[in-house]
This record gives C-alpha cells, sequence and structure tokens, in this order.
C-alpha cells in the first residue's frame, strides 16, 4: 500500500512545489488581515483538492501506470489540464498564498511579479486567442503521434509534457475563473469567457472523437513498452478518446455555468450600487433592489 | 504616432513574437529522417547502464560491453509467442552479420527470476547463438532497470497448478559501442533490415 503513495519518479521540484503552496496556503489562512470571503470553506476544499490531485497524479504509483496504458494517460491529463487547475482557480488562492510569504520575500516576490518580463509575458500568453490556441493546441500537440512516442520514451520529454499541461491549465483557468468582471481587472468579461470555454469544447471533442473511432492503432509505444494488463490496443485508445472527449467538454459547460451565474449576480450588483446612486442621499434601497430606476 | 498606436504595435510584436517561439518548438520537436530501418532514439533513453546476473552466475554491467554494439531486450523463458519470436529474428540477423557479429551482444533481461535461474536462463540462450547473454536481478534490480528504459513488466499471481502469466514489452533497445542508446526495434521491424542497422551502428571493421 505504502508503495503506492510513493513517487515512481521522484521529482523533487513537483514535491517542492505542492510542500511550499500548501504551506504558505496555511500561513495564509492564519492570517487576519484578508477578507472572511477568501478563506471561505469551499474555497479551501477546492484548494487543497486541486494540489492534492495534481500531486497523486504525478507523485505516486499512478505516473507508473500512465506511463504504461494509453486510456490512464488521458486521465492523467485530465487532472493536470482540466480538473486539477480548474479546483485551485475556482479557490482564487493569490491572495492567500501571497499573505502566507513570510514578510521579508513580500517585496522581492511582488517586484518579480509586477516585473516587466513577467507581465509582458503573462500578458502574451492570456491573450484571449492565444490562450485557446495554447489550450486546445497543446492537447494535440502531445498527441500527435510521433511526438507521443518520444515523449512517453524520454523522462525529459515526458516531465515537459506533464509541466506544459499543468501550467496551461492554470493560465486557462484563471483566465476563465477570475471571480472579478472586466470593471473590477479581470482580462476578459464574463460573456466573452462564456464563448470562449464553449468553444474549446470543439477541438477537444474533434480529438476525442477521432481517438475513439479511429480503427487502427495511432500510439504503438504502449504495446512497444508494454501494458499493464490485457487489454485491445484499440480498445484502451477508444476509452482514452471517450476520456478525452466526455469528461473535458463537460468541464467547460459547468465553467461556462459557473460564469452565468456570476454573470448575472454581477450585473445585479452593478444594478443596485446604479440604483442606490440615484436614490436621494439618505434613501435606502427598498423591498425591490431590483427595481428599474424611472429614466 | 499617439501613445495608444504604440502601444497596441508592441502588443502585436509580443504576441507574434510568442506565436514563433511556438512554432519553432514544434518544428524543434518534429522527428528527424533517419536512414535506419528501426526507430531512431538517439538522445531519447539514457544511456546502458545496469546491474544484472548473468545466466554464468556473475554480475555483468555495462562497462563490460564497452565496444560491443548492444541489443537489450525484456521477456520470460517460458514465453509461449514474443520472446522466442524476436530472439529468433535477433539470431538470424546476427548469423547474416557473419564474422562482424563478435562485435554484437544481445541482452535478454529475464523479469521472472523465480522460473529463470541462471542455469535456466543459460541453456535457453544458447539455442540463439553465442552473443546472447541471459539476465536477471532481483525485483528491485529489474525496476531500476526496466524504469530507466521506461517498460513496463508484471506477472500474475500463480494458479492452482503454479503457473502464472508475465506481462513484458516487446521493445529491442540498440545500444552503439559507446554505450549510447541509438534505435528502437520491434518484433515487426527486427526481422527487416536489422542485420543492414547493425552494420551500420558497428561501424567500418577494424580487421
Amino acid at each position: 500500500m505504502l508503495s503506492w503513495m510513493l513517487p515512481w519518479e521522484a521529482s523533487p521540484t513537483i514535491i517542492a512545489l505542492c510542500a511550499a503552496c500548501l504551506i504558505l496556503y496555511a500561513r495564509g489562512l492564519n492570517t487576519a488581515e484578508l477578507p472572511a470571503s477568501t478563506r471561505s470553506g469551499w474555497r479551501r476544499v477546492s484548494f487543497w483538492l486541486g494540489i492534492g490531485l495534481i500531486y497523486v497524479a504525478l507523485q505516486t504509483r499512478f505516473d507508473y501506470l500512465a506511463q504504461h496504458m494509453f486510456w490512464i494517460h488521458r486521465l492523467q491529463h485530465l487532472v493536470l489540464h482540466h480538473i486539477g487547475p480548474m479546483l485551485i482557480c475556482l479557490a482564487a488562492p493569490w491572495a492567500v498564498i501571497a499573505a502566507g510569504l513570510p514578510r521579508g520575500w513580500r517585496a522581492p516576490a511582488n517586484k518579480l511579479v509586477h516585473s516587466r518580463a513577467v507581465r509582458g509575458a503573462y500578458f502574451c500568453l492570456q491573450q484571449p486567442v492565444v490562450a485557446f490556441v495554447l489550450f486546445t493546441g497543446l492537447i494535440a500537440f502531445w498527441l500527435w503521434p510521433s511526438i507521443h512516442f518520444r515523449a512517453m520514451l524520454s523522462l525529459r520529454e515526458y516531465e515537459c509534457m506533464n509541466w506544459s499541461m499543468a501550467a496551461d491549465g492554470l493560465l486557462f483557468w484563471w483566465l476563465m475563473l477570475d471571480p472579478r468582471s472586466k470593471q473590477e481587472g479581470a482580462r476578459m468579461g464574463f460573456g466573452p469567457r462564456i464563448f470562449v470555454v464553449l468553444l474549446a469544447m470543439g477541438p477537444q471533442l474533434a480529438i476525442g472523437a477521432y481517438l475513439s473511432l479511429h480503427r487502427g492503432t495511432l500510439y504503438d509505444v504502449y504495446a512497444v513498452c508494454g501494458r499493464l494488463w490485457p487489454i485491445a490496443p484499440v480498445t484502451d485508445q477508444e476509452i482514452g478518446g471517450l476520456i478525452t472527449w466526455i469528461p473535458a467538454s463537460m468541464m467547460s459547460v459547468v465553467v461556462g455555468l459557473i460564469l452565468w451565474q456570476r454573470w448575472m449576480r454581477n450585473d445585479d450588483r452593478i444594478h443596485r450600487s446604479l440604483v442606490r446612486s440615484e436614490l436621494p442621499a439618505g434613501a435606502t434601497v427598498g423591498a425591490d433592489p431590483v427595481a428599474r430606476p424611472v429614466s | 504616432m499617439s501613445l495608444p498606436g504604440l502601444q497596441r504595435i508592441r502588443e502585436r510584436i509580443a504576441i507574434l513574437a510568442v506565436a514563433m517561439i511556438g512554432a519553432s518548438a514544434l518544428v524543434g520537436c518534429a522527428p528527424t529522417q533517419s536512414s535506419f530501418h528501426a526507430k531512431d532514439i538517439t538522445g531519447v533513453l539514457p544511456r546502458l547502464e545496469f546491474q544484472l546476473t548473468s545466466g554464468s552466475g556473475r554480475n555483468l554491467t555495462a562497462a563490460d560491453l564497452r565496444g560491443k554494439t548492444t541489443l537489450l531486450y525484456f521477456g520470460y523463458t517460458q514465453c509461449p509467442d514474443a520472446c522466442p519470436m524476436t530472439l529468433t529474428y535477433i539470431s538470424a540477423a546476427l548469423k547474416q552479420l557473419g564474422a562482424e557479429a563478435d562485435r554484437v551482444r544481445v541482452l535478454f533481461v529475464s523479469v521472472d527470476p523465480q522460473r529463470d535461474t541462471p542455469e535456466v536462463l543459460k541453456r535457453y540462450v544458447t539455442s540463439f547463438g553465442p552473443q546472447v547473454i541471459g539476465l536477471t536481478g532481483s525485483d528491485a534490480q529489474l525496476t531500476t532497470v526496466t524504469r530507466r528504459y521506461r517498460v513496463a513488466y508484471r506477472r500474475d499471481p500463480p494458479n492452482s497448478d503454479g503457473d502464472y502469466a508475465v506481462y513484458h514489452s516487446s521493445a529491442v533497445f540498440v545500444f552503439d559501442g559507446q554505450g549510447r542508446a541509438r534505435l528502437l526495434a520491434t518484433p515487426s521491424s527486427a526481422n527487416d533490415g536489422l542485420a543492414e542497422d547493425l552494420r551500420a551502428l558497428i561501424g567500418p571493421s577494424h580487421s
């Protein structure tokens, strides 16, 4: 049992990074300087779960299974590119993590985050078209048969693949799930975000459908390096395709719904503040806060 | 030019730069044409390195194989199909090489050490040629070497007769005289051009 919890190929970087995130977040939760909403129970659970899932996907025996079964590899990427980063972004943990930094580190960290290079790179990567192409393009890139073959053989390329998926997942889902509206500083408005997240279903659906409906074997590397238990290569590919297709598309729908709800709530809030500003001084908003001001 | 206009151009240039870096990364990863029949894996897998026990009961390491073109294959002696087939292909290629076959070694690593004792292994591999060396080790040693070359193996729990199935890879990894991983042959490609590939790796004969 213990051997299943130990890393198959231990990566000090991943272990240190996950531990640092958890420690800083836990420290941040104990500081009093943040509004209570950033520390709500569901946000904490979402954050722990997101980091936990990514850790399990990369640094337990699960990684061994993912190296030798195509459909488990697809499951690993579903966690790295979708579920894990999405849960982390839903928690919007950045303020808590920043608050968890030791005092001496805050100024340099702040300087780094706001440096021209970091901001410039971030700006380009979060350009909606670039983000969309990266998000869907990376899936296609690593599934390109000859590239996939090398990635499953070369440890360096394998790590590069998994890192790129997790990093891009964080970028994309933060672009989508930033709790602020565009007026409050988010990169995109809620409407365009819903459009992008639903559009992202298209290529994923196409790739997934191609994998699960393709008759021949696209990835012989699993046969060459040995599957973990007897399963027809085409069946392995079929299940892998379904994982790329259905849960990934469902994720888009769920995020679309979350965004829709946030959009409505945000409109509501703006509306209320408009009503308030048009009322005579001293008056309070009545029983019907959404009542339209007489124009 | 107005400042916002300049800003906009700068943004466009930055985006273009990102796109170009992405595109060049794509091109860089594209596989290059190779003159070998088998798959060229130069630089993809690590150098030849292992700690295993040979059929004659002594420890063998990569240092003992310096200067030899080395083939590495994982299997087990009771394997009904894949192993004898692959080893037959390999031994046919060695016959084609004639005298040059002496500069080649074939490592047959058994992932079933319980049944494949050194004596069993030795008897099994000699039928495929004097260049074939049977190797095995503890599960820890086997895990280390299979992890290094990113292959899987697994043994089913034994049935009432004590029989069990063993799952293993089908890859034949080929290392050059300096121990660098160069080629990956599969049973389907092993019978076709393997001798030619090996001759190319061995290089001109020194004799």
